[in-house]
This record gives structure tokens, sequence and C-alpha cells, in this order.
């Protein structure tokens, strides 16, 4: 049914919306905004966009935002589930230093560890470390690890044998730096706000996957983070699209910039109608495109024209920019429609 | 239809891509070219070299042997060169890369591993050859074009071989079409030569010729390819063959491409690269990009834009030399013989300038011709005839961003060698005064005029489709003008109100009140249709409200205006919006011309007292910024959530500069009263800030670089009289004084600092923004509305079900309610 004001038939729609998240490109700032309470700045404006339309794996400044089920919302439970899933290395609370020359690796805990991570057990992740240690050595030949020196306030101390070459010991090392005692991989910073009566949680990171694995007390169905590939991942593509919409929406909004958010959602779903999600560049959508000439005249002239030869393929000038290289009516707008004028026939009377 | 300004009704349907095979190249060929020269010592062009007269003839006065034509008519024909042995063409190695890696060595077949048919690579090779059986070997390709089977080359020769035997069903699994594709025509042994028209070669002044690059390197290509043959019919040592074999190789491969990678470039004399074929293509200026996405025109002008408000913002005004220069076809009919006898006749603008036969020829009206003319002319002549008033043209100013950086605009030729535009339709061009230059095209067909009209036209263009909010609409001077006449307060008397109303065009005075005053909205609402009502948000605060075409209440400034403007042209449509904007912003311009408004050092004057109160905001703030400092040096800051103990410092100090800030806002505004111009145009959005008269008259504040206080420079300070390690605002970017009283060196550095960064940002921000839109456009380009609504792509493949959920045009789209629509517009708008 046609109502009033609608979209006129024929209307070039997807000019027109990369026309209009396009031209205000130029007044974007490049300005970086606090995150509710968490201290990185986010990268925002163009930087932001171009990050979105090109379909990075990861963003610059990734973060999750993480509802908890309903029987979980509370502060106390809150902040334990935000404390669970920072991620901290050993490095984090403890000195991990190398001696290759005495064949050691000392482990010594910092003296303010207690103060900013009270709430892990220090002795016991020593502890299983140690077990860990002893554990691994059993189920191998040689032994790896002479003796440990433990001491559950100060650190331990690990002496390696002489058979085993410098190169383990340092692989140790480093295995030891990053080896996680607390939370999940990739989160950090993570903070506690209060949004209408909820308590949200939010951090630096964007391993949901994990969380959703791990952590039983949030709503995953709930949770966001800003990094569409993982949306897509675990959401799937319609999620996807809606990520794409909002994160480029919330974008310009900061921005002032006032986009309608049909263009915004044409662009969303031009990302992702392929059933994954695609960039818009060479290796995305514009490269998929079904047209010899259109990739030719965009990037990577000679590739297309030699990969169409080898194939012998044809260009059936359906599109844009094909038509103008061919000079060619637009199939778009009035060139839609084909009319015919067939004038009357003059009757024999006149002339 | 037969005129030439009519796109022929032979369309080009499809295009075929494919890779010439011996068969097409020798039936396209006019002569074989077999000797490396271009021209003998007479200038005369030698018989089979690479300007041979069978090629065809650019210079005037020869004749082409294959079509009999001169250099006007010979299009051009192809030669070839026959190589003595095959070589590789770089752009297809890949390819044989590909077909080598997945067919057997032995008996030619295919290998049938879809893995090697994703990635084609020697590992993923299997041991044996599922069909002769024999062990495989290892396939080397060696970029650009060197392959070997178990490091033992393969010659050009063998892979052609191999290539030729790969059974026909076999082609087809690699993925070619062997109907259309012999996968051997991947080596090259006959070469087409292109015709000379695609290599001219230049005169230059002294008499010498310059060849082309092509031509160049053609002769390269058929020096070692004769030394090759004659190398060979002597019996020379393998070794020699080979040499000259792969220097063939390298010649070809560079007349392709001679940007491949690990090649070195083939160089001209002078050192500079040779542009072979794949340059002519690639890139920007390459003839894809340059001449076939783009294309020159004519009828068209260019000149400096300046300013006109007596015109209608879609008008343009064109300069008389312009206007007599440029052209609009004038077909001849029995109804108009006699305007178009006139329009010969005449000797002065404005008359034709050409007449056309209806054979087509071309005729030149001058003194001697017209009398000719004048009697043969009839029906089916087209003239061209200078353009007038009233024709429509198309204006465009770059970079042209979105749609309406062009619009149709209609013509008004005026004395002067600039084009004038109403200062109204600056926005959406983005145009300014200051030396823009604009594009004007002038239309040649009845379709296009049409079109132009109904589409283009600048008054269809008020509200932008980006969101749907009037584009077309005052500015600075003509919002404060508007302003002014709206409020209620504002009287004028009858030879006020004449020369405000006359100024818009308007000849019928409103009703005085009884004071025998005209009040400014009763003006006003001499544009405002009877029966519109709108209540829209002012920025100055509070409501406007027109009740049936009365402004009850509130003013018009810079917010309500858009909403009018809005609402009018949806209800209204254009006629009358134009009318609306058009003439209100004469009104406003000439109201304010009699009022008068300004401002100057005075307007950002404050005395001793309020001075004092400033600076007592701002000693405050040291006070309270110490603080924290204190606080921070011993640790007692609370630490923010998320944040490290010194983030927590600086956003604090932050937060303490923007409060002063807005606390020295509140000062001066209060200080300054209502009265003032500066404060006036700032509150009603017509130009300027609060924050400018903060910086002018208070203090300029904090200057910020990368998001942050400046911290970079000496050791632990920024400048290097600072003490070392202070944290204070001062020593970290804050200004004190304001640009009236003038800032402090340090200050001023600082204030450098930011402003050198914002200009680094601008110009960084235009190119990658650029870039963006290309990739999007190209993304997006191709995204159609259906007739069911449904938005599709090229290939018809659906992107949307219903363009944006309700088929909605964003136009018009910041309007939900339907029934806020008037009855007025139901012509223009279908109910099915």
């Amino acid at each position: 049914m046609k109502k009033k004001l609608n979209i006129t038939p024929g209307e070039a729609v997807g000019i027109v919306a990369a026309q209009s998240l396009g031209e205000p490109g130029t007044q974007m700032t490049m300005r970086t905004f606090h995150y509710a309470g968490v201290a990185e700045h986010v990268p925002t404006g163009l930087p932001r966009i171009i990050e979105i339309v090109d379909r990075k794996s990861k963003p610059k400044k990734p973060l999750v935002v993480l509802r908890l089920k309903p029987e979980y919302n509370n502060k106390e439970t809150a902040e334990k589930v935000a404390q669970r899933i920072e991620f901290v290395a050993l490095e984090d609370i403890a000195y991990v230093k190398l001696n290759l020359a005495k064949r050691k690796i000392i482990i010594r805990i910092r003296p303010d560890a207690k103060d900013y991570y009270h709430y892990i057990d220090i002795p016991k992740v020593l502890e299983q470390l140690k077990k860990q240690l002893e554990k691994e050595d059993k189920r191998r030949k040689a032994k790896e690890v002479d003796h440990v020196v433990y001491d559950p306030e100060k650190g331990i101390i690990i002496y390696f044998t002489e058979e085993i070459p410098y190169r383990t010991i340092y692989r140790r090392y480093m295995k030891y730096k990053t080896m996680a005692v607390n939370g999940i991989p990739g989160i950090s910073m993570a903070v506690v706000t209060e949004e209408n009566g909820e308590y949200v949680i939010k951090a630096k990171g964007d391993n949901l996957k994990d969380v959703a694995r791990k952590v039983k007390e949030v709503d995953i169905t709930r949770s966001y983070t800003n990094n569409i590939m993982v949306i897509y991942e675990l959401f799937g593509i319609e999620a996807a699209r809606n990520a794409i919409l909002k994160e480029i929406k919330d974008t310009l909004d900061l921005q002032g910039l006032d986009v309608d958010v049909r263009h915004v959602g044409l662009l969303a779903d031009a990302m992702t109608y392929h059933g994954k999600v695609m960039g818009i560049g060479r290796t995305g959508l514009a490269g998929s495109k079904p047209s010899v000439l259109a990739k030719a005249a965009y990037e990577e002239t000679i590739k297309h024209l030699a990969a169409a030869a080898a194939k012998g393929e044809y260009d059936n000038l359906k599109g844009v920019t094909e038509n103008i290289i061919a000079g060619k009516i637009l199939r778009l707008g009035t060139g839609m429609v084909i009319l015919k004028y067939v004038p009357p026939k003059k009757s024999k009377g006149e002339k | 239809m037969s005129n030439h300004y009519y796109p022929s009704e032979e369309e080009i349907k499809r295009i075929e891509f494919l890779i010439p095979s011996k068969e097409l190249i020798l039936k396209l060929s006019k002569a074989k070219i077999t000797v490396p020269d271009t021209y003998d010592e007479s200038g005369y062009p030698v018989e089979g070299g690479l300007m041979d007269l069978r090629l065809g003839v650019v210079d005037p006065g020869l004749k082409c042997k294959t079509c009999g034509g001169n250099h006007k008519t010979c299009p051009g024909h192809f030669g070839h060169i026959e190589l003595v042995k095959p070589v590789v063409h770089p752009h297809f190695a890949k390819h044989i890369n590909f077909v080598l890696v997945n067919t057997c060595e032995h008996c030619h077949r295919d290998l049938g591993v879809p893995a090697l048919k994703k990635k084609a690579t020697t590992k993923g090779r299997p041991e044996k050859c599922p069909h002769c059986g024999k062990p495989l070997g290892k396939i080397k390709w060696e970029k650009p074009y060197k392959f070997f089977l178990n490091n033992d080359e393969l010659t050009p020769e063998q892979i052609r071989d191999w290539l030729k035997d790969i059974p026909e069903e076999d082609v087809k699994a690699l993925g070619y079409n062997p109907l259309k594709v012999k996968l051997e025509d991947f080596l090259i042994t006959y070469l087409l030569v292109p015709p000379v028209r695609i290599r001219p070669s230049i005169t230059l002044e002294s008499g010498e010729k310059s060849e082309d690059d092509l031509t160049h390197k053609l002769v390269e290509i058929i020096r070692v390819n004769e030394k090759l043959r004659t190398n060979i019919d002597a019996g020379a040592p393998q070794l020699i063959i080979e040499d000259l074999w792969s220097l063939l190789q390298y010649h070809v491969a560079t007349y392709f491409d001679n940007e491949l990678p690990n090649v070195p470039p083939a160089r001209h004399r002078s050192g500079r690269p040779l542009k072979t074929l794949a340059q002519r293509l690639k890139g920007k200026e390459g003839r894809f990009r340059y001449n076939l996405s783009g294309k020159r025109v004519n009828f068209s002008a260019r000149t400096v834009i300046s300013p006109d408000p007596t015109l209608d913002f879609n008008e343009v005004g064109v300069p008389r030399r312009i206007a007599e220069e440029q052209t609009v076809p004038f077909p001849v009919t029995e109804f108009n013989l006699e305007q178009a006898k006139e329009l010969v006749a005449r000797t002065e603008y404005p008359r034709a300038l050409y007449a056309i036969k209806p054979n087509g020829l071309r005729l030149k009206v001058t003194e001697r011709s017209r009398e000719r003319i004048l009697e043969q002319l009839g029906v089916g002549w087209i003239l061209e005839r200078q353009l007038k008033d009233g024709d429509v043209v198309l204006f465009n100013r770059q970079p042209s961003l979105h749609r309406i950086s062009m619009m149709a605009h209609y013509v008004r030729v005026l004395p002067g060698k600039t084009f004038r535009i109403n200062p109204i339709v600056t926005p959406p061009y983005n145009a300014d005064f200051d030396g823009d230059e604009m594009n004007l095209h002038v239309l040649q067909t009845e379709e296009s005029r049409v079109e132009a009209m109904e589409i283009m036209d600048a008054k269809k263009h008020v509200l932008s489709a980006r969101h749907g909010r009037a584009i077309i609409k005052h500015s600075e001077d003509a919002v404060t003008g508007v302003y002014f006449l709206s409020r209620q307060d504002t009287l004028l008397t009858k030879e006020e109100a004449i020369r405000v109303i006359s100024n818009a065009g308007l000849k019928e005075l409103p009703e005085p009140n009884k004071d025998g005053l005209y009040t400014g909205r009763s003006l006003l609402e001499l544009l405002i249709p009877e029966n519109f009502s709108v209540e829209a948000n002012t920025k100055i605060g509070g409501k406007l409200k027109i009740k049936k075409g009365k402004i009850v209440d509130g003013v018009i400034d810079g917010k309500s205006l858009d909403d009018v403007i809005r609402l009018m042209f949806v209800k209204y449509g254009e006629e009358i919006t134009q009318k609306f904007i058009d003439g209100s912003f004469r009104m406003g311009i000439e109201y304010l011309t009699l009022q008068g408004i300004t401002v100057s050092y005075r307007n950002y004057y404050v005395d001793e007292k309020v001075r004092k109160e400033i600076r007592k905001v701002l000693e405050e703030m040291d006070k309270e910024i110490a603080n924290y400092i204190l606080q921070y040096k011993n640790k007692t800051l609370p630490r923010a959530p998320g944040m490290t103990l010194k983030q927590t410092l600086e956003s604090k100090i932050l937060e303490a500069t923007t409060k002063a800030r807005n606390r020295i806002g509140e000062i001066l505004e209060k200080a300054f009263g209502e009265d003032n111009s500066s404060i006036i145009m700032a509150k009603i959005g017509s130009r300027g800030s609060l924050l400018n008269v903060i910086q002018m008259s208070g203090a300029v504040g904090q200057q910020v670089i990368r998001n942050k206080r400046p911290w970079r420079g000496y050791y632990k300070r920024v400048l290097p009289f600072f003490e070392r390690g202070k944290l204070t605002a001062r020593e970290r970017g804050f200004v004190y004084h304001s640009f009236t009283e003038g800032l402090e060196v340090d200050e001023f550095y600082f204030h450098a600092m930011a402003g050198r960064e914002s200009i680094v940002n601008t110009a960084i921000r235009t190119s990658r923004s650029g870039y963006m839109q290309r990739r999007l456009i190209n993304a997006l380009q191709d995204f159609v509305v259906r007739d069911d609504y449904s938005v599709r792509d090229a290939a018809s493949k659906l992107v949307q079900f219903v363009y944006g959920g309700d088929a909605k045009d964003p136009t018009f789209a910041t309007y939900k309610e339907e029934k806020e629509f008037d009855d007025s517009r139901k012509d223009d708008i279908d109910t099915v």
C-alpha cells in the first residue's frame, strides 16, 4: 500500500546513505571520551566509524557491558563478579625474575599486592603453582625442576636441573609471567555502575565468549561488547547487524551529528546481507560485486581484468559504475522506467 | 531521432572478457610487424614497421592502407608480432601456477584435490597421480613468471604443451570454460600490436620525433625477437638462445606491466620508468577512473561566485559573457518558425549562434551566412541560441560530497564577471565567497530539463535527505533580523514597514495597530499561509506558537525557524516555502539594516568589579587544584573506579577548570545583560556562542592537546622556565587571561600548541574521510528501492524487505504522525 511521504521507488538509497554518512565525516572530531567510569578513552568519531566499516576483528579499545541475571542483581554480587572476571596475571601480584646463570626463576610477592588484590588468596595461588610443577614433572621422563623453595608469605624460587636447555627455562619464565591467577583473559578494569536500579559491570576487553562460559551470574543475552565480530560469533548475523547500527549511531550522536537511522540501517544491512559480516572495502562488499568493470574501476584494476579474461566472464552492465563506463542510462530513478511514446496515427482526412 | 543531442539507440548490452587466441589475433591483425623501426630518414613510415600505414594514419595527408581513410576517419587497425618462442603473460602467471599445481605432470589430468583449488601450493599435491599412478614432483613458481618442476626450469614451450594437453572436462573441473578460454593462451606467441592512434608520436618544436612509451617497448620486443630468430636459424649455442629468450620474456612482461614485483622497471633514456599497458589503466589517473568513470563535458562554465540576496535562492546570476558563449538547442517547428527566424536575424544578444540543417550539417551564423540561412530555415532545423533568463542549468561546487552539491537553478543574466547566488543556498554547496568557484552546466535535451526542474530544482531540496531538517535556511544576520521582527515588542513606522516588505517584494501592508504602527510579526505573517499552525521549541527558551498563520507567542530564532520551514515544506510544498524563506530573509536583512546591530570591543569590555569576580573564581579554582595535587602527593586522593591515581587527578583538575569556566560564563552573562549584541546572537543561535564571549572577556581557559593537558617538552616540565614537577594549572596549559586582556608568553605558546593540533587534525581528517566516503559509495551504490519498497542490489539480491523498515523517506521522516499533514497537499501525495 502506498502511503503518504513514502520513499520514491527507484531512489538510489544506497548512494544517499553513503553520502549522508560520508559527508559529515569532515566535521567529525577525533576526540575521545570517557566511557562511564572506565578510564580508557574509547575512540570515537571518524576513527571509530572507519574501524566498524572496515570490519576490524578487534576494536582498538574493546569494551564489555555485562548485565546480571535478576536473582543476582545486587551490588555485592555485582562487585564480586567484577572482581572475579578482572584478569590478573602472576606478574601483577608478584615480581617474576629470571636468573639464567643460576638456572632459577624467582617469584616474589609484591608487598602491596594484598592491598590491591585483597580478594585473591595469594598463598593458595602459589601452592597451586607448586603442585602443578610437581605434577608436570611426574609425567615427564627427565626431571626438569631440581627443587622449589616455597614460602607462602614471600613467594617461590624454582631451581631447574642441569639437563634442560636455557631456552626451556626462558619459555617457562615467559609463561609464568602471564599466568592467570584470576579472571578471564582479556578482561580488565571492571567497574560496577548503576543504571535504572540495575547493577551493570563495564570492563575493558571483549572476551564475552569466556564470560558466557565461566560466569554463571551474568545474563549473556543482555550483555554487550563493542566488538562486532564477537557479537556475530556469539549471537549471529541479525545481532551483528543491530550492533553495527548501534555502534555507528552512538558514535554519530556523540559527535552531535544528525543522520537518519535509515541510512545507518542500510549500511548495517549492506554489511550483513550476505549472511556474514563484510567490510566495505576491496576485501569486502566492493570486492564481491559481480561486475568486472565496477571492480576494475574501484581498486586492483589489473587483477580483476586478468581474472575476468582468464575465466571468460561477462559483464551484464546492471550496476551504476558499469553503465557510466558504457555510457548508458542508469537503471535507477527515472531511468528505471521505460516509456515509449507511440504517436497517434493521423487519419487520412488530416495532414 | 538521428540528431546528435540524443544518445544512439544502439546500446552495449554486455561486455565479454577473453584472452585473444591465435585465431582472433590473426583475424584482427592487418599487418605483420617485423621491422624494429618507425620512420625512415624522410619521415615516411617504414613498411612492416611499427608505424606501418596498414595500422592506420594519424598524420594529415596520408591515406590508410587498410581502410583508405584519412587521419580523421580512420579508426586505426591492429597488427601483430609473431614471437619465435612463447613467453608467459605476467598477469596470467597466477593462473598458470594454479593449473600446473592442480594437474599431473605426466598425464596432464586434473588431480581432483579440492584443497588445492582453494590454495594452490605444491605442498598440497598428493604423492601419486590418481590417474596414471606416477609419483608427482614439486612445482615452484618463482614470481613473476618462472616455473620449476623438481628444480628444473619449465620453459614456456613446455608449459604451453602441458596446458594444451589437459582434456576439456578437466579444464572445466579446474574452473575454466574450455569453450571460451584455451589454457595455452596464458602464454603469448602472437602479440597484438595496437594501432598508431593508441600510441601517437609527438613532434617536438625542434622537429624531432618522440615516440610513445608503448612504441619504444614494441621496438625492443621486435628487436630481441628478430635477434632470437637469427640465432636459432644460425644454430647458436643453447645458452645464448636461453639468454635471448628470457630477455624477450622480460620485454613482453614489462610491455604489459612495468610495475611487476621483483622485475626492474624498463626505463626511458632519461631514467623515467615507461608507462606501459597496465599503467595506462590503473589508479586515479588511469583510463578507468580518469576517463571512463568520469567524463569531460561540453556546455559548461566556471567562474568565481559572489552573493546576491536579491535573487531567489533557486536562481543563479550568470555573467553576460558566459551567457553569450553558452547555447541551448532550439528545434524549429511549424509553431515557432517566426521566433526562429528572429533568432537568426538578430545581430545582438540573444541570438542564434549556430544552425543545424536537418541532415546534420552545422552552420555558424555569421554576417555572411545569415541571409542564406534565413532563406533556407525551416521545420526540422535546430538552432543553437544563446543562454537567456529563465533557462534551467545545473550548478555545482566541488567537492561534490552529496547530491545537493549539484542542483538546478534558473538563469538570470547579469552584468559582471561572477556567478551570483543567494547566500541562503550556500550550506548545501558548502560555499562561501572568499574566492570559491563553481561550475555551471547548460542542459541540452528536453528530458534533462524536465528532470532538472522536477527533481533537482534547489527549491525542492530545502530539506536534507540526511536528517530531514532544513538545510536551505537563514543564517547569521538573517536569523537575527527575523528574530527581532518576530519579537512582540517590535514596532515599525509606516515608512519602515514599507521598506521592509517592499524589500521582500510585497506590496500590501497589513493592518496597522491603533497607534498607526506595524508590528514586526504582522509583516512576517504576510508570508505565512493562512491555515498554518505550529508549536516549536526555541533556542532562547520557551515555545514559538503560530496559530492559523498568526504568531501568537514566542519568537522565531535559529531553532524554531528550522521547525517552521520544515513543517511548511511538508504541508504546503516548495513554492510557498521558497517564498517564505526568500521573503523573510530579505525582511530580516532589511529590518536589521534599519535597526542596526554590531559587535565591538565595547561588547566585551568588563569593568574592574566583574574582573575581580572572575579573578576570584580563578583563584578558587587554583586552590581547588592545589588541594587535589596535595592529596595526590600524599596519596589521600580517593582513586576513581577504573582509573589510576594519576588519571583521577587529571580528571579532577579538568573538572575544576570546566567548573571555573562555567562560573565565569554565568558572571559574564549577568554582567552583560540581555542587550549585549554578542549575547543575543549566541542565544538565538545566529552567530557565536557563550564560549566565545567567555574567551574574549573572561579567560581563554584550559588548552588541551591530545585530550590531555599539555605534558610534553622538557624533563618534568613543559616549558623551560617552569619549576620541575609542578602540576598546577598555569604550568599545564591554563590560560588565565582573556583575548581582550591579551595573553602572557607561556599562555600564548600553549594556545598556539592547541591551535596547531586542530589544524593538523583537520588536514588528516579530510583525506581520511574522503577515502571512507569513496569506499562507502562504492559499496552501496547499486542499492535501489524497487516498486515494492524492497531494497535490492545490482544482481537483484534482497538487502532490505522494506526500505528502512517502514518505507518512509528520511527527508520527511521527522514527522511521525500522518495527521500532521494538511489535505492541501493531497494532489502531490497519492493514497492508494
